[in-house]
């Protein structure tokens, strides 16, 4: 059986060889030219001059091309249409691509694209959340609000109340390979793109769209990206129609790969945050009455912007039941990058906000912020064992899988919480230099698509008269292992050795119309579907055999290599040739579509989300005092993968995940200078955790538990949630900083050691 | 230009411009694409390719490593790390086992490091691996697989051989000038040469080229002048060639100024100081190095020579200010060196992150106190001003007074009148000032037997 074993990423011999491929390392054909933007320099105004006569004659420049040039669509968004390729009159944040050198080499085209004369004459800019809400540059007419019962009566009427306001910062993808795309023209216009993408397919709408061509004359192929983490959703798209516009209009191959530099600064990253709340709590720090306003930095172009926000407001209660809530999200223009998908979604912000008001209740009420959280748990209702009834989100949907008061107590037991809080309090008196601090924080987070229409996927599986199989389906490998997990379901399915199945990349032609991998469905949706294209196929041989050899064909077993049909047994191999000799079709697609949900976002009502996924991390930290510095000690993680398809690859993804979010929120800061340029744009200066940061002491498990939820072999989605692990390394250093003297300390994300500086100050009483 | 070198072990002959950089011609001239690009910039380690000389192995980032720096050495890539017959090397079966890839774009780096490190013996993962950034597996599962390897036997073709003894070695003579392969000549080239480039590491200069698109001129490399490097100790004197990488400074300073050494751990990674040159960095005069503030300290001397002779300065007076040096334009650094004497240097480096990071502010101090009055204090900062430089008022606070926290705390209020930092992406000039004076306090409280660094603590 190859379901839930711990089989190693399909491409790990490839990885560790230098063999495996991406876009950069295709073999191109001669006479392959290569691209580079033109960046704008200002971050608001009108273009009134563009002298491209000095890039059109540096060495190697083959052309030169600005909006007018471009024969049809200008626009590489993937929402609003508001995203031009090349700007056309006006430039709306610094980096923002204002013309397209094509050239002989990769270092010609950078270089010819800085040598343009540029005049802009400039407006005024908007730059900080607040900037935006004076100008009212929004999103939107107005703010989204979803609530529930009434909030302002609720608070009015609370025991204890708190206000706060709260900044999260953005996050930089840093996927180690940057966006990268090449286009071969074929005949009659066609156009092959092989592109670093989550979203083959809508790298194969808009280029179409700027070629003037049906879909059907575009085919996208993604092998494998080198990272992803949602920065590959849409910000791809702009690479994959320049290559193809140039390759359009050169009759050449087009390649083009972002500088690390370019790429951080053209591309969207994290949404960052405001979140500003006013809370009110009994005297066991029960909540009774929740109104947060979220403010989110959307970047000059609408990108993803409104579901991200809206997946904010979604994990806006994270794991606690708030009988009357009130939600409010503001989704801002600036003129800065366009903030986009990563990891997580808005889920991250919204929970952030939500565990960082329940760490101010626990400390007003000098209570664990554990026992806060536990007292705030969601009933563990709808199941087996529970006696309760479910309680049901402020968006109406019935939380019916609720795992976390096991989940944590077991945590609580195996990482020894208690006595190590004990301890760390002890070892606080004692140094007036060094604080370490503690905290557990818990994951609920939904699964699915908030847009409705995208949850589907679909598969199309061969299988040849050898017994050789491939496999295909919509997803793409980012490095998550979803190729090992499905090539694993479409295994099982077929009671066959993994050496049996080659796994193909991504193609547009193979699998039509799918959506992006992302929201953590990849392993969900496409395992399904190629479980249902598995067992069309494997149907027909039984069906077939069960002819031959007089019996029913729910009796003929697949398994082990063989093929057993009443008396007789088969290798696979034997059953794939005596079926095509049959002149029966061992091919098959497939298709999945994920049930029962239903999600209204304006009124922010229904079942947005077929299951949650959990999880809960402890983290210890020691900060300095005198500069604040800090460490992460030791983190202790226990996961909710359902029935993992590949342990192994799914504690890959929560370890990886834990220090990705530990990171957004501590070292990860990006600054932008007065003028609106990115000062952080380049790893010498966007500090991503390196090997030292990881915890010193890491132990990671996974829940033994399956989904309760219809899944692919009753697994559970595992790519985005652990990122919210991370959170507790946060909450640890608000604790640290707590240590410090009586106040609140007021913790602002990302905890750089500047920040925790800060809050030991507010801690102390001294700002 | 031609430069020759093995590579995977074959015999290769490159002819390139003087700045094409290894990993430019491995991946377009050679199709090697297993060294990935990562940053361009030496910060991520995607590059990293194992060179061999005639001192050993030592990884190095490609991406900023200008072919002519390889010549006559023997560069292993990616691709040369399993065995010819194709079976894997420990550290690549140990990655498998381990799932010590995701994406795989940074494995490839990872790997050669690895391997370089297995290599050498070295078991200080963290340290070893501080200069490959992995975005997917949080580095948990590469640690487990480097340590699995470090007992496994290096495989026989890991150890390579040099081509050519590098050392004084001209190569291929460049277009003009006969490339100056001893200090007199060096001297003579910069006469003429005035408008000319010296290259050492290419830590800096790789990324004028890469990022900057600056046109050198001709250049220079120091890797061809064996007297530029090394360290000489005498019983009074620690003299160190300008060529000196920090690797090697490292390893040779270790014993008499520990303190300097632990700094340099921290300064880039193992492949930027395997490359990076004390002299380098000194000569560059930013006011964020590292290597200047602990030399000023140490009360270095700096050797500067030309065609007129050799001339010495105080280190401080070097740096006059931001951009500038008093170096004219015929001018080397041929040297540094410090006094050595008991060990009396603390340093303190202050960075958003611990490995491979800028510092926002690089404090160290040399205090000595003699019956409890400070004797001679030299406070040397980094990151709080144009150049590196001493905390004059902070020094006389110091001098001549009780070592006490009295003492300590007159100091950290003189600091201010000291400096009047710059906010930036790294910190803003309030935090920079608080937490140079607090490094103060820090120096005090560690003389006093307190635990003061989170890097020491545990969990």
């Amino acid at each position: 059986m190859s379901i839930a074993t711990p089989l190693p990423h399909d491409a790990a011999h490839l990885h560790v060889t230098g063999a495996a491929r991406y876009v950069d390392d295709t073999p191109t054909p001669s006479g392959t030219l290569h691209l580079a933007f033109g960046l704008s320099t200002s971050a608001s105004g009108r273009i009134t001059a563009l002298d491209l006569e000095a890039a059109r004659s540096a060495p190697g420049v083959v052309d030169v091309v600005v909006a007018d040039d471009l024969p049809f669509d200008n626009d590489v968004s993937p929402s609003a249409h508001d995203e031009p390729l090349l700007a056309k009159e006006t430039v709306h944040y610094v980096g923002q691509p204002l013309f397209l050198v094509i050239a002989t080499s990769h270092l010609a085209a950078r270089f010819a694209a800085r040598q343009a004369k540029v005049e802009i004459a400039e407006s005024t800019p908007t730059f900080s959340i607040e900037d935006a809400l004076a100008a009212d540059a929004r999103f939107e007419d107005g703010p989204r609000i979803y609530e529930r019962g009434d909030a302002a009566r609720a608070l009015a009427q609370a025991e204890n109340s708190l206000s706060g306001q709260f900044h999260i910062g953005g996050q930089e993808h840093f996927y180690l390979e940057g966006q990268a795309a090449l286009a071969l023209p074929g005949e009659d216009g066609d156009m092959h793109v092989i592109s670093s993408t989550q979203h083959p397919t809508e790298i194969q709408h808009k280029v179409a769209e700027a070629i003037g061509k049906p879909m059907h004359a575009v085919r996208v192929e993604t092998r494998r990206m080198g990272g992803g983490f949602g920065g590959k959703e849409s910000q791809g798209n702009a690479l994959a129609v320049a290559c193809a516009v140039a390759a359009l209009r050169t009759g050449k191959p087009c390649k083009m790969r972002y500088d690390r530099d370019d790429d951080m600064i053209v591309t969207g990253k994290r949404h960052d945050f405001r979140i500003d709340y006013d809370v009110g709590f009994d005297a066991k720090g029960r909540i009774t009455a929740l109104d947060v306003r979220h403010f989110t930095r959307c970047g000059w172009a609408m990108d993803l912007s409104l579901p991200v926000a809206d997946r904010a407001m979604l994990h806006a209660d994270n794991a606690y039941w708030l009988p009357d809530m009130r939600i409010e999200s503001h989704r801002l223009r600036t003129n800065t990058q366009s903030a986009t998908a990563f990891r997580g979604f808005g889920g991250p912000q919204g929970m952030l906000g939500m565990e960082r008001i329940v760490d101010h209740i626990a400390a007003y009420l000098g209570l664990d912020p554990l026992l806060v959280r536990q007292r705030n748990f969601y009933t563990s209702g709808g199941g087996i064992s529970g006696q309760k009834k479910a309680q049901t989100t402020p968006y109406g949907q019935v939380v019916d899988d609720f795992i976390l008061d096991d989940l944590v107590e077991q945590l609580r037991a195996s990482s020894d919480y208690d006595a190590r809080r004990a301890a760390i309090a002890q070892w606080n008196a004692a140094n007036p230099v060094l604080k370490k601090g503690i905290a557990l924080s818990p994951v609920k987070f939904g699964i699915s698509f908030t847009l409705t229409h995208l949850n589907q996927a679909g598969a199309l599986v061969h299988v040849y008269a050898d017994g050789s199989i491939h496999l295909n389906h919509g997803g793409t490998e980012m490095g998550q292992g979803l190729f090992q997990k499905v090539a694993q379901v479409a295994a099982s399915r077929f009671g066959i050795d993994m050496a049996a199945i080659k796994i193909t990349a991504t193609d547009t032609a193979k699998v039509p119309n799918t959506s992006a991998t992302a929201a953590s469905s990849g392993s969900d949706l496409n395992g399904m579907a190629v479980k249902a294209a598995c067992d069309t196929i494997r149907d027909r041989m039984a069906t077939h055999l069960a002819q031959l050899h007089q019996c029913a064909p729910d009796t003929v077993r697949f398994t082990d290599g063989q093929v057993i049909a009443g008396e007789a047994t088969y290798s696979f191999a034997e059953v794939a040739a005596l079926t095509h000799q049959a002149r029966i079709s061992l091919s098959s697609t497939g298709f999945y579509k994920t049930p029962d949900i239903k999600w209204d976002r304006i009124k922010g009502h229904g079942r947005p989300f077929f299951y949650f996924a959990y999880g809960a991390a402890v983290t210890e930290v020691v900060i300095d005092t005198l500069t604040g510095e800090n460490r992460i000690l030791r983190a202790d993680v226990l996961h909710d993968a359902g029935a993992s398809l590949n342990p192994a690859l799914d504690i890959g993804q929560v370890e990886g995940g834990y220090v990705q979010g530990a990171g957004w929120l501590t070292t990860e800061e990006l600054v932008w200078d007065d003028a609106g340029r990115l000062c952080t744009h380049a790893p010498s200066t966007y500090k991503i955790p390196a090997c030292g940061d990881r915890p010193d002491v890491f132990n990671v498990a996974l829940w033994d538990g399956e989904n309760r939820a219809d899944t692919i072999y009753k697994s559970k989605a595992v790519g985005e949630p652990p990122l919210m692990l991370g959170i507790s390394a946060f909450l640890a250093l608000s604790d640290a900083a707590s240590a410090c003297g009586p106040h609140y300390p007021d913790l602002q994300a990302p905890a750089t050691g500047e920040a925790v500086m800060h809050a030991i100050h507010k801690a102390r009483g001294d700002v | 230009m031609r430069t020759r070198f093995h590579l995977n072990g074959t015999p290769v002959t490159a002819d390139t411009s003087p700045t094409t950089t290894l990993l430019d011609w491995l991946r377009e001239d050679r199709n090697l694409t297993g060294t990935k690009e990562g940053c361009n910039e030496g910060d991520c380690g995607a590059c990293s390719v194992m060179v061999t000389d005639e001192t050993g192995a030592r990884a190095l980032n490609a991406c900023i490593l200008f072919m002519p720096q390889i010549e006559g050495k023997a560069i292993r890539t990616v691709e040369g790390i399993a065995a010819p017959d194709g079976t894997l090397h420990p550290v690549q079966e140990a990655m498998i086992k381990h799932h010590g890839s995701q994406c795989g774009f940074c494995t490839p780096g990872f790997v050669t490091t690895m391997a370089t490190a297995h290599l050498n013996g070295a078991t200080d993962h963290d340290t070893q691996l501080a200069g490959n950034l992995c975005r997917c597996t949080g580095y948990a599962p590469i640690i487990r697989a480097a340590q699995e390897a470090e007992h496994a036997p290096v495989p026989d073709h890991m150890h390579d051989t040099p081509l050519l003894l590098t050392k004084n070695t001209a190569g291929e003579p460049q277009a003009g000038a006969e490339p100056p392969i001893t200090p007199a000549a060096l001297a003579t080239w910069m006469d003429q040469t005035p408008q000319g480039t010296l290259i050492a590491g290419a830590t800096d200069v790789g990324l004028w080229v890469n990022k900057g698109f600056r046109d050198l001129g001709p250049v220079a490399f120091l890797n061809r002048i064996p007297e530029l490097a090394g360290v000489d100790v005498s019983d009074d004197t620690i003299r160190i060639g300008a060529a000196t990488t920090l690797s090697d400074l490292q390893r040779a300073i270790a014993p008499h100024y520990p303190a300097f050494a632990e700094l340099i751990r921290r300064y880039g990674s193992v492949q930027v100081r395997n490359a990076a040159t004390i002299g380098g960095n000194v000569a560059n005069g930013s006011p964020i190095g590292d290597g200047s503030p602990a030399l000023i300290a140490l009360d270095a001397t700096l050797h500067l020579r030309s065609v007129n002779g050799t001339r010495t300065l105080p280190l401080e007076d070097f740096f006059v200010a931001y951009g500038k040096q008093d170096r004219a334009d015929n001018e080397f650094i041929e040297a540094i060196s410090i006094p050595r004497r008991t060990d009396h240097l603390r340093c303190y480096k202050l960075s958003k992150r611990f490995d491979q990071d800028i510092s926002a502010v690089c404090g160290c101090f040399w205090i000595e106190v003699t019956e409890g009055i400070v004797t001679q204090a030299r406070l040397a900062f980094g990151g709080m001003a144009g150049t590196p430089c001493r905390a004059g008022w902070a020094e006389a606070a110091l001098n001549g007074n009780s070592w006490n926290e009295a003492t300590i705390a007159a100091a950290m209020t003189a600091l201010s009148q000291d400096f009047t930092p710059l906010s930036d992406m790294r910190a803003s000039a309030s935090y920079r000032m608080e937490a140079a004076q607090n490094m103060l306090l820090r120096a005090w409280l560690e003389d006093q037997g307190q635990t003061a660094n989170v890097l020491e603590v545990t969990p």
